[in-house]
């Protein structure tokens, strides 16, 4: 069962790492707002993971709350910020 | 229960690499944002379900206090991940991000 739970934070590591790629070349900036949502969503589980790997699962589980918490406010305040300023494209001679 | 732990695991893991796979592969922001809302929301939520799950093996009351506390993660992502989704869809509506079409097909 350990070797389960190890298995899937190492998958879920390698994903992160795919996401890294959208964050680093993505064509707007919203692109990059995106990945490090995600890259955010899979670390609130990641953190999870860890707790069950280490055995003190109840530690854990504050930081992964306050992990989500400080996501979703990051994603909105991107989101609002990018919005009022209307350039979000990289490459401006489009 | 083990087996339900391993097959929520599974299927969590793989609705994480469908949609990182969506968010590398897709050619237009929309299509990138619908595959990575969805696909983030559910998998999160079958993976916190498995930990709550392996977290009650063995029932006393930490356990289960413990338990509750990842559920009220599980039930901040159910309400959050969408609505982030929904706050990045009105931004690239608003600066004009405009959508993928097909050559020739443009409405």
């Amino acid at each position: 069962m350990h070797s389960i739970f190890l298995g899937a934070a190492i998958v879920l590591l390698l994903l992160m790492l795919l996401c890294l790629v959208r964050v680093v070349g993505g064509p707007t900036v919203l692109d990059r707002i995106l990945g490090g949502n995600v890259i955010g969503t899979h670390t609130t589980v990641l953190l999870l993971l860890i707790g069950v790997l280490y055995g003190n699962v109840g530690m854990f589980v504050d930081i992964a709350i306050a992990y989500a918490l400080l996501n979703f406010i990051a994603t909105l305040g991107a989101a609002k910020y990018f919005l009022r300023r209307k350039e979000v494209h990289l490459d401006t001679d489009q | 229960m083990s087996v339900v732990v391993i097959a929520l695991l599974v299927a969590g893991v793989f609705l994480f690499a469908v949609g990182v796979l969506g968010i590398l592969r897709f050619p237009d922001f929309y299509t990138r944002l619908h595959a990575a809302g969805k696909c983030d929301t559910l998998g999160s939520i079958l993976l916190i379900l498995a930990l709550a799950l392996f977290n009650l093996q063995e029932f006393t009351f930490a356990n289960l206090l413990v338990s509750l506390k990842i559920l009220s993660i599980l039930l901040f992502v159910f309400v959050a991940g969408p609505t982030a989704t929904h706050a990045l869809t009105e931004a690239a509506l608003v600066v004009g991000v405009e959508p993928w079409t097909k050559e020739g097909k443009r409405p």
